[in-house]
């Protein structure tokens, strides 16, 4: 039974960058980035093997080898399973020597990696799940929430919708705990601003046919269809709603949580007018495209989504607190080190981070372009405004996070 | 029913373990002993667990020949009582355990009893049907937190004076409930009784003929069965401090007939065999990547093609003696 | 008009169609399902899989070939279909003489290895499929609006079933496919081919899933996943009719869409649920089930 033993050595297919460079302030002389993704399964697109990518591409642009930092990496499928999820974690921390993990979409396994990181005292860098948790009740020291969350993806629609006369919704929502989330945070952007909510349905998550739901959405009259699911439900739900002539009948739908491979997914013929808020878009700068074209290069012709970008941005800011603190044993040190240090890098230019491990940065408003306005492929979104960077996120007072009070 | 297309195991007759099974099973016992100091307590835990699973699992197809695809409803809700009653009642971990297995042991009871009623297929599609029905409940329940599960749950101190924080301390409580189970399932074969379940096995009709009430027979195996499933959820809730769908969800019924027929069915080593093989290679592929279902579907097919009887069940006909 | 529960008659009607429409793909899967297990004894879950296929044959066909939807109607299935017969002669033919348990594991164990494949080479979140342009639109019924395309499904659907029904029950090729399953040694004396028959069933079972691959692909994301999802309903409404009925098989598949559509309604957290708790009533009081003949 040396099996283990021998197994998680070949497992741990690590990329050593600058060899032989060991420096004797970190912890067993390297720097370990755990990265903890979903490979096999709803989110592999929108993460998965690019999350890694990018990990990877932000030691390479750090230049970490030549600042004498070794850095290595490791991943594993956490399989949409909490258990799956936070087994890997402890054993990463325990056995493997990880400093810290980074990325993992599916808000369960976040909370649950959330606890085991404060528990061991490592850093864990959340980009690509969505709880607003993660900065609320269940805050940690040791945990910085990157790329976006419900809270501010219900904001940036919500509100947006809501202004332009879209004032009457119907929730269409998966029946699971961060869809009731997404659906109560918009809810409540939407009576903010004066809109009101005619109606809601909730679906079991993984439903393949939303037709029913779709012709309640109908007769409900409500101006906006809201889509508090995501992945595959919501990009069945899309495509439904097309056929089902939800757009052509007056009604527009709202997608709270699409990314831009679900876009690609959908197609422009589909997907086009659809409203969404995201943190990031590659053809918004020379800077984002350049980066997109080397993610595409390395992951299958994928251009990089949000979370890609954050994992990218939450890695550079990580290895410059290192830089700094020249220690990476005690991970909420680390993280009080970024806080303290504005943040600045290529993608997402300048930002902080609060005290309750929100990051925050400008939001931006899309909307998906028709077929005849997309001159290349991936070229899908048309910028609609620019949520600032002061009112993208929920106000810290009203996180109810225990970090805050003192 | 599964008997159908051999015989699985031989019936031993004595109720004491015989001497090969003996130095087996010490040799089992002195590998989990010294085992943690070796590799990572966390992982033999796991895997301990779904060595229990797997056994209580066996137990049912392996002795009594009843399919059950719905036994992830006893992991499962076991493990919600206990990591509720841990966390939110404050009950110590021995109490929570207790409770989620009792709770398994009643599901059992009213599953069993409108369950054995049927053979076969249909036995396995009613049990599946329940069992979605309880994991629907589990989604709806406002106490099992949806999707996020039951985390956080505390260890506790065992007895009072036992701290469970400590992995390797865990480890060696986890070890004597798995043996606790393991030793039962033995004795229970073992008996007059296992005998009588036996030859329900190989002939009802034959069993009624002689006067045996076998539906009591069946429903008593299957509470069993349940309950022991329930300990082993329980364990697992308190271990990972953690309760999640995962475990009442029904691919985690279909990992249990994976386990067993991987390390024989019928046989008595075979599901702690299968789950170690099992969790070791989940464990290894977590970090392939998209490979994980690609390789668990090649192990099934090459399973099915080619030892039907399992690692364990190879093995016994290879040394012509049961294990 | 008086409401029913609340719910205006006119949606209750658009509700009762899309259930039947639903039920059309429910009523083509477990029909290939319940063929496959009256003739092999096998529980293929890999059904779900074969549909996926099915509806990545049309996407490659069109990416590749440039061939239109309604080549793929034909094209698609057939080549799902060669690709059962070669399953069914390297590997499932060893497990007849078994008990279920192994046709069901090694059928499981297929359907995670070419949804893992295709998820490797395609990723997760699907391939656009459009409507063919013949279909495009709809119909204002009054009570709702009906998409042309899934009028045209459950047409299609319909007449498929039946000409099913109609082969096995009612042409002479049918009533040797019966007798081979009651008695396979016989039916062979007899000069028939059976294994060859066999071979064949299955293909033709897998071709009938792929088929409704097919009609799905326009309105379903075709992805990986998209038959996992869908399987272990379409077990239960097989279960429920009684396994190996083919009439049972179809109407169970209409009748749950239908019950499902209306669960839609009135509890929608449920409409998941509601198939199994049907199958747990069923079973408990008519054991082999509504249309099944013996256990």
């Amino acid at each position: 039974m040396k099996f283990t033993r021998t197994m998680t050595l070949a497992a741990t297919v690590a990329l050593a960058i600058g060899a032989g460079q060991a420096q004797a302030q970190y912890s067993d002389g390297t720097i370990k980035i755990g990265v903890l993704t979903d490979m096999s399964s709803l989110y592999t697109d929108l993460s998965g093997a690019g999350s890694l990518l990018a990990a990877r591409l932000a030691a390479e642009d750090f230049g970490a080898a030549a600042k004498g930092m070794k850095v290595e990496f490791v991943n594993a499928d956490h399989q949409n399973k909490a258990d799956v999820g936070s087994a890997v974690a402890r054993q990463w921390y325990d056995v493997d020597k990880v400093d810290v993990i980074v990325d993992t979409p599916n808000s369960g396994v976040a909370l649950a990696v959330n606890n085991v990181t404060k528990e061991k005292n490592k850093v864990f860098l959340v980009s690509g799940a969505a709880s607003s948790d993660l900065t609320g009740p269940q805050c940690s020291p040791n945990t910085v929430h990157w790329t976006y969350d419900t809270w501010a993806l219900a904001n940036g629609t919500g509100t947006a919708i809501v202004k332009t006369g879209g004032d009457s919704w119907f929730f269409l929502t998966a029946d699971y705990a961060f869809g009731h989330a997404l659906e109560r945070d918009t809810e409540a952007v939407v009576a903010k601003n004066g809109g009101k909510t005619l109606g809601k349905v909730r679906h079991p998550l993984n439903s393949a046919d939303f037709s029913s739901f779709l012709l309640q959405a109908q007769a409900s009259k409500a101006k906006i269809v809201g889509l508090a699911n995501a992945g595959g439900d919501t990009t069945n739900a899309i495509k439904q709603a097309a056929e089902f002539g939800i757009v052509r009948g007056g009604q527009s739908l709202a997608g709270l949580l699409v990314f831009l491979t679900d876009v690609h997914a959908l197609g422009l013929q589909t997907a086009q007018g659809l409203i969404m808020t995201e943190a990031w878009y590659w053809d918004a700068n020379d800077n984002n495209r350049a980066f997109a074209k080397r993610m595409a290069a390395g992951n299958k012709g994928i251009h990089p989504t949000m979370i890609h970008a954050g994992v990218y941005s939450a890695v550079t800011h990580y290895l410059k607190a290192l830089e700094a603190t020249k220690n990476d044993s005690d991970g909420a040190k680390v993280v009080a080190q970024m806080k303290s240090t504005p943040t600045d890098d290529a993608l997402f230019g300048k930002g902080t981070i609060r005290q309750d491990g929100r990051k925050v940065h400008d939001m931006y408003l899309f909307e998906v372009k028709k077929p005849s306005e997309s001159k290349a492929p991936w070229d899908y979104y048309k910028q609609r405004a620019v949520i600032p960077a002061a009112q993208a996120f929920r106000p810290m007072a009203e996180g109810n996070c225990p970090l805050v009070k003192g | 029913m599964v008997s159908a297309g051999y015989s699985i195991g031989t019936v031993a007759t004595t109720s004491k373990m015989p001497r090969y099974q003996l130095y087996v099973f010490l040799g089992m016992v002195a590998v989990f002993l010294v085992a943690p100091f070796f590799i990572y307590p966390v992982f033999l835990m796991k895997a301990l667990c779904f060595a229990l699973f797997a056994c209580a699992f066996n137990l049912l197809i392996g002795y009594v020949g009843l399919l059950s695809f719905g036994h992830a409803m006893f992991l499962g809700s076991a493990g919600y009582i206990a990591a509720h009653g841990a966390k939110i009642w404050g009950l110590p971990p021995e109490l929570a355990i207790l409770a989620g297995t009792a709770v398994a042991a009643f599901i059992g009871l009213v599953v069993g009893w409108l369950a054995i009623r049927r053979q076969g297929i249909y036995f396995a599609m009613i049990t599946l049907a329940l069992a979605q029905m309880i994991f629907f409940f589990c989604l709806q329940a406002k106490f099992t937190g949806g999707e996020d599960g039951i985390q956080q749950v505390p260890r506790g101190t065992l007895f009072g004076f036992i701290d469970l924080r400590s992995d390797l301390t865990m480890y060696f409580v986890v070890l004597a409930i798995f043996l606790f189970g393991f030793l039962l399932i033995y004795r229970v074969i073992h008996s007059p009784f296992g005998q009588i379940i036996k030859a329900i096995r190989e002939n009802e009709p034959r069993a009624i003929s002689l006067g045996y009430k076998t539906d009591h027979y069946k429903l008593i195996v299957f509470v069993l069965s349940a309950t022991l499933s329930g300990l082993a959820g329980s364990t697992k809730a308190i271990v990972f401090q953690l309760a999640s769908l995962t475990d009442v969800n029904w691919p985690m019924s279909g990992e249990v007939v994976l386990i067993t027929l991987l390390g024989g069915l019928g046989t008595i080593f075979g599901p702690v065999v299968g789950a170690f093989v099992l969790i070791s290679l989940e464990h290894y592929l977590a970090q392939l990547g998209a490979w994980v279902t690609i390789t668990q579907g090649i192990i099934f097919v090459i399973c099915v093609l080619t030892f039907r009887r399992g690692i364990v069940g190879e093995i016994a006909r290879l040394v012509k003696k049961p294990l | 008009m008086f409401d029913f529960l609340g719910i205006p008659p006119q949606a209750l009607f658009g509700q009762l169609l899309l259930g039947l429409i639903n039920g059309s793909f429910y009523a083509m899967l477990s029909l290939g399902l319940a063929v496959i297990f009256g003739l092999l004894n096998i529980i293929n879950f890999t059904h779900g899989a074969q549909y996926m296929m099915g509806a990545f044959g049309a996407y490659f066909l069109l990416q590749y070939a440039g061939l239109s939807y309604w080549w793929a109607l034909v094209m698609s299935p057939l080549l799902v279909g060669a690709t059962g017969i070669v399953i069914e002669r390297l590997m499932l033919k060893h497990l007849y003489k078994l008990d279920h348990l192994y046709g069901l594991l090694l059928t499981f164990g297929l359907a995670l290895i070419i949804e893992g494949l295709l998820r490797n080479e395609y990723g997760s979140s699907g391939q656009p499929y459009r409507i063919p342009e013949q279909l495009l639109g709809g119909t204002n019924l009054g009570f709702m609006f009906l998409p042309n395309y899934r009028a045209w499904v459950i047409v299609a659907s319909l007449t498929v079933c039946l000409a099913t029904w109609y082969v096995i029950e009612r042409t002479k090729l049918g009533a040797y496919l019966r007798a081979a399953t009651e008695n396979p040694t016989l039916v062979q004396a007899f000069g028939i081919n059976v294994p060859r028959m066999i071979t064949l069933t299955y293909g033709f079972g897998v071709a009938l899933a792929a088929f409704a691959g097919v009609l799905a692909a326009p309105i379903y994301q075709v992805a990986p996943q998209m038959g996992a999802n869908l399987i272990i309903v379409v077990f239960a409404v097989v279960v429920i009719g009684g396994m190996g009925s083919i009439m049972g098989a179809i109407i169970t598949g209409f009748g749950l869409g239908v019950i499902e559509g209306l669960t839609k309604v009135f509890y929608p957290e449920a409409s998941n649920t509601v198939i199994f708790v049907i199958m747990a009533l069923v079973l408990l009081v008519k054991p082999a089930g509504l249309f099944g003949r013996t256990a």
